[in-house]
């Protein structure tokens, strides 16, 4: 009779055992997935809105939660990784207010019209999120939208008092430790063992998004003279960011840099076709009427009188066919001649317009904001002002090839340096210009298709045409992990993209 | 003790067993002992469940059993790529039984019985790697069975039985692997279907060779389960128009399929017992489980399962240790219907080796008491679904499962 007992008691216990089932080999084992030669304990973050997790032209909690770091930093979790604090936002609506004033608009998200066309809208409802009301940081996510390279570094940056003068930035203004706090130093401050810097994109995307409209500030090694649209010199990049290195390294942390993608690969600029204006044969004479002098007459004189070259007269020809036509557009690259025409008996109101015209061509980039203005009336009373053909396209909607070239140059030196550092100090670099390029070229096959740039459909691009979705954020994670794990021997696990959504549908 | 000894090692022999799908074979605390054996084994009301036929070979007039078993099962899941993984937090489980039988002449016998051949109970965590497959399910249906059995000759019987089935199924699951409402809640759907009901039968005949050897075989028809109210209910839906997920009925079906056992059991040494059950489950007709919102804006749930009919390998053993005490002993092997590339987390299971033991307690002449524990254990097994469309592309959701049941048995048998 014990015996049994014993039996039977042995045999339950067994059971008990064995209750929770065990693999042989557990993802939650340490040892399973490898750290390298890196410390990932404390991670921390430091770039910009692309750090940030910003989308849809606002940050918002759910885009925060899909940061590229908060994917990293949850991958990390398997190599080590500690807990990873984000200055997350009250709410889903984006937008920010300062004192109860709003002062960044709400997010976009995908409706409906009632034609049944989707497009993105901004969301409707009051954000909660308030500037003056500060979020205790520092944060392991560093990222503050709309930081250029050596913003990182500046003192009062994160003042609230600052936000209102246009001398700091809303967002940092947010969890800066102290008015006189910098980025950099509040990041340093956490003592990481690991960090990531991606930062640099501002200093040449908002030159692009403005269509140009700042100044290239190649030479001036003076930053505080820079306006928010100019074009920050390489040799001033390459020297912050050398500092920022140093910085984020004084506590012996290992990280990863990661270079600055080509921003006229993105939505914003690819999205609106060059030709956009459609014109009948009757229509297309009766424009082409208006500048037969112009084209004939003037453009030749100006070539002859030493006012312009050859090459841009023929840029600045304007001729309307019966189809689909380039718009005119008012370009301040080229010569002013407006007050060349008005000495030679030109009403001012024509010189104006001839002043620095030109019809869009192929190696322009027209940004996204030119769908809402393209073939609107610019004069609502006025049917002849229709905007690209009776009046010109405004300068900051078109991204010119001399722009463009521009901000090749920057990007490249800016990039140069960046390599440069990550090798000269043993750090993971991160070419996210090559795999945005793939991205955009050809598309990254995943398991539920393929994410390309194509704007709302791509899957990779959020409603603003800048920022990259979850799923783009997740790709750029992946891409982060890769190159640590080269650089450091580890095998952190990446994620499936396919996991992460898109855009998001929301009809107000 | 060196019986003992015996039975300890039969009981945790190590072979390989399973009778996979949503099959749950825990109907009877005796038989579970033995490995769940009963076709040719003639010592009580399960029989009722087993094989009707032998009822009119019952000693007593009457005879009662009934019991229960709480199930803890466990399912564990991980992506070796990603590092996903999530373990379910299912509740208990509890299948029961109670059966009757009456003999009403010498050679007549009546079986009533009510049981729970076939169920299902996983709960993962909301929002894990595998929520667009699955969150939640539960699937339990209730027979209830009478039957009536005639004794040819001494050596054989024969039965015939009506069976009605009481099905509730409810499933939880989201819509895709990434589709959230404004606020990043994901958007799933709950499918509710109660009070399903339908019929079927079952034949049955016993045949003993010697007074120590019986032959038996039992069949029980397909039955399906449909439904077309079942409810759909949409939480966490976008407002916009390319959502137009509205809370809905559904229809589905669900088969409870038709299943043979033929077996022997052997009587030997005065107080051991052999059984050997073989069980084909013709799971066959598992084809798919579709979901047929009535709705029309909002798509079909297709869903193939594409099951194979699969067999159990049973085998039990018992030993009349004293006045008092019995003790079984037995081992399963369960063969999973499920096919490679169809694997989904709502029915995690592959073949499996199941270890039964337990013992009868003799209160008195009429009253016992039946305890019964059985421990399924699944090797770990790298599996994917492969049918899961988004977009027009198939999306494959795979990793490691490792599953375990862990079952503890109770039950009375009345004997007048």
């Amino acid at each position: 009779m014990k015996n049994y007992i014993k039996i039977t008691a042995a045999i339950v216990a067994l059971g008990f055992v064995s209750c929770d089932p065990e693999f042989d080999n557990s993802v939650d084992d340490a040892g399973f997935f490898e750290s390298g030669t890196a410390d990932f304990s404390n991670y921390v973050a430091v770039g910009n809105s692309l750090t940030a997790g910003f989308a849809d032209n606002a940050l918002y909690i759910t885009a925060q939660e899909t940061s590229y770091p908060n994917i990293m930093a949850n991958q990390f979790s398997f190599v080590g990784g500690g807990e990873f604090t984000q200055p997350l936002t009250d709410d889903n609506i984006g937008g920010l207010l300062l004192g109860g004033t709003q002062i960044q608009p709400n997010r976009f998200v995908l409706a409906f019209d009632a034609a049944g066309n989707p497009g993105p809208v901004v969301l409707e409802g009051t954000p909660t999120t308030d500037v003056a009301t500060s979020a205790v940081g520092p944060f392991n996510n560093m990222g503050v939208p709309g930081a250029k390279s050596f913003e990182l570094l500046a003192p009062g940056y994160g003042s609230v008092a600052g936000v209102t003068q246009g001398t700091a930035n809303p967002y940092f203004a947010r969890f800066a430790t102290s008015d006189n706090a910098t980025v950099i130093a509040d990041a340093v401050s956490l003592n990481p063992t690991f960090f990531s810097l991606w930062i640099g994109n501002n200093d040449i995307l908002s030159y692009a998004t403005s269509g140009g409209s700042g100044v290239d500030q190649l030479g001036n090694l003076d930053p505080s003279t820079y306006e928010s649209n100019d074009i920050t010199d390489p040799n001033v990049f390459a020297s912050v960011y050398s500092d920022q290195v140093t910085a984020l390294m004084s506590g012996g942390a290992q990280g990863a840099l990661v270079n600055i993608p080509d921003v006229t690969s993105i939505p914003f600029f690819t999205t609106v076709p060059t030709q956009s204006i459609p014109l009948d044969a009757a229509t297309a004479g009766v424009v082409n009427a208006q500048f037969g002098l112009y084209n004939t007459q003037v453009l030749p004189l100006l070539v002859g009188a030493g006012i312009i070259s050859q090459e841009e007269a023929d840029l600045r020809v304007v001729n309307f066919t019966a189809g689909v036509n380039f718009p005119i557009m008012t370009d301040d690259d080229l010569t002013d001649v407006t007050n060349i025409l008005i000495s030679q008996g030109i009403d001012p109101a024509t010189a104006g317009l001839l002043g620095q015209l030109r019809q869009v061509n192929d190696n322009d980039l027209m940004v996204l904001l030119a769908a809402g203005v393209l073939g609107t009336l610019a004069d609502p009373s006025n049917p002849a002002s229709v905007i690209g053909v009776g009046v010109p396209l405004a300068d900051q909607f078109v991204l010119a090839a001399s722009e463009q070239a521009r901000i090749s140059t920057a990007a490249a030196g800016f990039n140069a340096a960046i390599e440069g550092l990550a090798a000269a100090n043993g750090l993971a670099f991160v070419d996210a210009r090559s795999a945005l390029a793939e991205v955009a070229a050809t598309g990254v096959p995943f398991s539920g298709g393929v994410l390309t740039s194509q704007f709302v459909t791509g899957g990779a691009f959020s409603l603003d045409g800048v920022h990259p979705t979850p799923r783009g954020y997740a790709f750029t994670a992946n891409v982060i992990i890769n190159a640590i794990n080269a650089q450091y021997g580890g095998t952190i696990p990446t994620v499936d993209i396919g996991n992460f959504g898109t855009i998001t549908l929301e009809n107000n | 003790m060196k019986k003992i000894l015996f039975l300890a090692v039969f009981t945790l022999a190590s072979a390989v067993m399973y009778a996979g799908g949503f099959r749950v074979n825990l109907q009877g605390n005796k038989s579970l002992a033995m490995g769940h054996t009963g076709v040719a084994v003639v010592n009580n009301a399960e029989l009722v469940f087993h094989n009707p036929a032998g009822l009119v070979f019952l000693e007593n007039r009457l005879s009662i059993a009934a019991g229960g078993f709480p199930v803890f099962s466990n399912v564990a899941y991980q992506n070796t790529t990603t590092g996903e993984s999530a373990e379910t937090d299912s509740g208990v489980g509890t299948p029961f039984y109670i059966y009757a039988s009456y003999q009403a002449t010498d050679w007549l016998a009546f079986g009533l019985g009510v049981y729970t051949p076939y169920g299902s109970e996983v709960t993962y965590p909301d929002d894990w790697a595998g929520s667009h497959l699955v969150n939640n399910i539960d699937l339990a249906a209730i027979y209830f069975q009478a039957s009536a059995a005639i004794k040819v000759n001494k050596f054989f019987s024969f039965s015939a039985g009506f069976i009605f089935v009481n099905g509730n199924v409810s499933l939880n699951r989201n819509l895709s692997r990434t589709l959230t409402d404004l606020e990043g809640n994901r958007s799933e759907v709950t499918v509710d279907a109660s009070g399903v009901n339908d019929t079927g039968w079952t034949v049955s005949a016993l045949f003993n060779v010697t007074d120590n050897f019986r032959l038996g075989a039992t069949y029980r028809s397909l039955i399906r389960l449909e439904t077309d109210d079942a409810t759909a209910d949409f939480e966490n839906i976008p407002n916009s128009p390319a959502t137009p997920f509205e809370d809905t009925t559904a229809s589905a079906e669900v088969p409870l399929p038709a299943e043979i056992t033929v077996g022997l059991s052997y009587e030997f040494y005065d107080k051991w017992l052999f059984a050997f059950d073989l069980q084909t489950t013709y799971w066959s007709e598992f084809e798919n489980l579709d979901i047929d919102f009535a709705d029309p804006l909002i798509p079909d749930s297709v869903n193939p399962r594409n099951y194979e009919t699969a067999s159990t390998y049973r085998f039990g053993l018992q030993y009349e240790a004293s006045e008092r005490f019995t003790l079984r002993g037995g081992y399963y092997y369960d063969e999973s219907p499920i096919q490679a590339g169809f694997f989904s987390p709502e029915t995690p299971r592959n073949d499996s080796n199941n270890y039964t033991a337990g013992l009868t307690f003799d209160v008195n002449d009429r009253l016992q008491i039946d305890a019964s524990f059985l421990y399924v254990q699944f090797d770990e097994v790298d599996a994917s679904f492969d049918f899961f469309e988004e977009n027009g592309v198939l999306v494959p959701f795979g990793g490691t499962y490792k599953s375990n049941a862990f079952v503890p048995g109770l039950g009375v048998t009345y004997k007048l």
